[in-house]
């Protein structure tokens, strides 16, 4: 019943998405829902390894960034179209998470959340050095017409957008209700007891690291056809390393819903008031909100929902 | 009799400059009932963790059921058989009660109805009220027959109990002896880590002393409660002088 | 002439660098090496220092000599921060790695973005006559802007060592890294000692401050190119070890000055980085670390 449910409330919000153009609705909707949606991914994907596993990503702007880089790059040098540079964006995205898996999953969780610090800087050094990214000048992006049925270029990245949200948040919930997110959830409460389970915790941890990896490489995908435009300081920037930790922290990561209601309520606030104050204070807000979580509702808003608690499953 | 179940050979492990297992060997047999005794730091726990594989012993061997398994990690131990439980109550926070016997059952388990394998151990150890609940909610008492339904939901054949009656009450400690003779019953080899002896005397066939890293006495629990040199690690000299006192209460 | 020159050129840059990294290091072996706080925020505390030292070199004072009163401020500083973590985790019972990770990531970025509104984007550099002149010997040119930083930072570490090793509190430091309760019977609160090392630890980020500063210009998110090369001279050092702490800066130092001589100067960020994931991958414990 509940994903006959869940699956129809993703086909109305996907058709919805797609006659919205229709409505005659003001462009700067969807180019502000465009981040939003960005952001349900961003914190979809971070909370496959960060909340289920228990393992934290600090460098969620790495994989985005090189997700948006890969998409741009392929589409400059091979004018390969947006599906297939979502994929392959996702591809890097796997392979990145798979390998700072495999280097320091062994160890501890700590060194985990240190190296993917470490591996946001890297990236941005390497954008930043090879004349096909552009350097440090960035890449301008002229992306080809949108389908004429959009009516424009930024209904159409917003519905591209919608479509990898949706399919993120579906990837979420298969995981959390199947083996895979029960193992995970095994994982964060004590390792040591998940492997004596019979839960072979390092491959699953590696498993949640690609899927994480490659859903927060697509969401930066289509990035580059969004603002036209792509430089290092943007891809790989403080604000979406913050939002992909902030969001599932403050709405919940024991569900999939608190990274969805996290990303919507943050994503909105920030959204409306970078009109008013500067980006920079919008971080300094979000930076002292997740302490505040942190130290005084660790279960995030969902956790403040006594109902939820037992009840959630 | 066919052969030991459980087998290990000359077992070192060494941590720093402390020599936790000084080549310790051992031997189960199927359904048999063991217990372990012997001081804080004696290394009981080193050599539960270098069965299940949690620790890689530096020297020996370990096997089961013929099968060497010193180098295999511990969800393969646990496939092949081998379960525990923790002498600090490890339940999966953040799960119900059900869901927590459903992790062994999701990875071991070849069950058709896995729910309704963990209802009926659940009901075995009287945690079917709580089925429900969040771990987190749990008794003392509650916590340490989860632990217990967790190892053994998924039928494994060999049982080890850390100190699974820790801080219980008298009658508490019935509860978790039954659960582990019953079990015993159905064919399960169960090895007891205890302290309190009245306890793991009563339940063991035969049991090993274990004093720095070593076995130091071995034997049915009569004779152990009467050898000398258990009664010293356990009491000091001036035991030995009001024999088995202490280890028969 | 030209090789020889060019290698004992990088040999000695890259000394100098790795003798900086170990004091920029210092702190974090203390809080993450010892005390096992991942306190990610210790870069962005260097910064804070050099702020601080840059502000004291405005008054004319040296950023060594700067630095010595700012350092009892950042004591102070260090000792409410560790409360602070102290009453939301550690009292909560069993540190949770998530939880206070982010704790120290959202403060540390809380403390950025207050430098950057407080103090603007510009970078703040400081202005010391040896700077910009250099010492040869040789074929060797060694800038002062490195060699005297260089020469503090061993000299800073030592005094450390010594404290740490010979006496009864810096003893107790070490003790509560093994077992809490063999310190609570011997008389001392492992929560004061907990929070006077972390104190230390933060106290130790003004002097990286100002060698850092007088590397050169420092601007608010100047930690971030430090956090690879900070733990990766933790972790190579072997959890803790201060002789290794040095060692391994001397370490990185070198790889860096060497992939900047002889390949290209922009990869050199990278190396910290790859140094960190090697050793993680092959030998965890570190170069002189003993098995825990």
């Amino acid at each position: 019943m509940r994903t006959v449910a869940l699956v129809a409330l993703a086909v109305f919000v996907a058709i919805s998405g797609f006659f919205a153009p229709k409505l005659g609705i003001n462009t700067y909707y969807f180019y502000a829902g465009y981040v939003v949606l960005q952001y349900v991914t961003i914190a979809t994907a971070w909370n496959v390894l960060g909340g289920y596993g228990g393992y934290i990503n600090f460098g969620a702007a790495a994989f985005f960034g090189a997700g948006a880089y890969t998409a741009a790059v392929l589409f400059k040098l091979f004018g390969v179209p947006l599906p297939l540079q979502i994929l392959a964006a996702a591809a890097i995205g796997v392979a990145l998470g798979v390998a700072m898996g495999y280097l320091t999953l062994r160890v501890q969780g700590v060194y985990f959340a240190i190296a993917t610090l470490g591996l946001v800087v890297v990236l941005e050094t390497i954008v930043h050095n090879v004349e096909t990214f552009g350097g440090a000048r960035g890449l301008t992006i002229l992306a080809p017409r949108a389908p004429d049925w959009f009516g424009g270029q930024t209904p159409y990245v917003f519905f591209v957008m919608l479509l990898i949200a949706i399919a993120s948040v579906a990837i979420a919930v298969w995981i959390e209700h199947s083996w895979i997110g029960r193992g995970l959830r095994a994982i964060r409460a004590s390792e040591n007891a998940a492997e004596c389970s019979g839960v072979p915790t390092l491959r699953l941890k590696l498993v949640a690291c690609a899927v994480s990896g490659g859903l927060l490489a697509a969401a930066g995908a289509p990035y580059g056809f969004y603002a036209s435009f792509l430089e290092p300081g943007t891809a790989f920037s403080l604000a979406v390393g913050l939002n992909a930790i902030a969001m599932p922290l403050i709405g919940g990561t024991r569900s999939w819903l608190g990274p969805v209601l996290g990303a919507i309520l943050l994503g909105s606030v920030q959204q409306i008031t970078t009109v008013t104050i500067s980006s920079e204070l919008n971080i300094l807000v979000v930076g002292l909100v997740l302490i505040a979580f942190v130290a005084a509702a660790p279960g995030g808003l969902l956790g403040l929902w006594p109902a939820s608690r037992g009840a959630a499953r | 009799m066919s052969g030991p179940i459980l087998t290990a050979t000359g077992v070192e492990k060494t941590f720093g400059a402390l020599k936790a297992l000084g080549g310790v060997d051992l031997a189960l047999a199927p359904a048999e009932r063991l217990g372990i005794i012997g001081p804080n730091g004696s290394g009981k726990t080193t050599m539960i963790n270098c069965i299940t594989g949690t620790l890689r012993p530096e020297r020996g061997r370990i096997a089961f059921a013929g099968q060497d398994i010193t180098a295999l990690p511990p969800h393969l131990r646990a496939r092949l058989g081998i379960a525990r439980t923790f002498q600090i109550p490890q339940p999966f926070t953040g799960m119900s009660v059900i869901e927590n016997l459903l992790v062994p059952l999701d990875y071991l388990g070849h069950m058709p109805d896995r729910r309704g394998r963990a209802d009926e151990v659940l009901r075995s150890v009287g945690l079917q009220g709580r089925r429900d609940h969040p771990s987190e909610s749990l008794s003392q008492l509650e916590l340490r027959k989860l632990e217990l339904a967790r190892a053994l939901v998924a039928g494994p054949r060999v049982l080890i109990a850390d100190e699974a009656m820790a801080g219980l009450s008298e009658g508490e400690i019935d509860e978790i002896l039954d659960i582990l003779l019953a079990l015993n019953r159905s064919g399960v080899a169960v090895i007891m880590i205890e302290h309190i002896m009245h306890a793991v005397m009563r339940f063991s066939e035969r049991m090993i002393c274990f004093e720095s890293g070593r076995i130091i006495a071995e034997g049915g629990p009569t004779s152990i409660a009467d050898d000398p040199t258990v009664q010293r690690v356990y009491f000091g000299d001036h035991a030995v002088r009001s024999p088995a006192k202490g280890l028969h209460t | 002439m030209v090789l020889l020159d060019l290698t004992l050129n990088a040999l000695a840059t890259g000394l100098l660098l790795g003798s900086i990294y170990a004091l920029l290091g210092l702190g974090l072996a203390i809080t993450f090496g010892i005390l096992h706080v991942p306190n990610i925020a210790h870069p962005v505390l260097v910064v804070v220092g050099a702020y601080a030292v840059a502000y004291g070199n405005l008054a004319g004072l040296d950023p060594f000599v700067a630095a010595i009163p700012a350092a009892l401020l950042f004591y102070a500083g260090g000792l409410v921060f560790y409360e602070f973590y102290y009453r939301v985790f550690e009292r909560r019972g069993g540190t949770n790695t998530l939880q206070s990770l982010t704790l120290f990531f959202g403060v540390g970025l809380v403390i950025e973005i207050l430098l950057l509104v407080a103090f603007g984007a510009d970078p703040k550099s400081v202005d010391v006559d040896y700077v910009g002149r250099s010492y040869t010997i040789g074929l060797v040119t060694l800038p002062y802007r490195l060699l005297v930083p260089a020469l503090v930072s061993p000299l800073l570490l030592l005094l450390l060592w010594i404290y740490l090793t010979r006496t009864h509190s810096g003893l107790a430091i070490r003790a509560v890294a093994h077992g809490e309760a063999a310190l609570g019977i011997a008389g001392i609160s492992p929560r004061w000692i907990k929070r006077h090392a972390f104190g230390l630890a933060t106290a130790s980020a003004v002097f990286g401050g100002a060698a850092l500063v007088i590397l050169g210009p420092v601007g608010p998110f100047s930690g971030h190119a430090q956090i690879g090369r900070v733990f990766a001279v933790v972790v190579l050092a072997g959890m803790g070890s201060i002789p290794g702490t040095l060692a391994a800066g001397l370490l990185i130092g070198l790889a860096e000055s060497f992939v900047t001589s002889f390949l290209n100067p922009s990869w050199s960020p990278g190396v910290a980085f790859a140094i960190l994931l090697a050793t993680l991958a092959l030998r965890p414990k570190g170069l002189f670390g003993s098995a825990s």
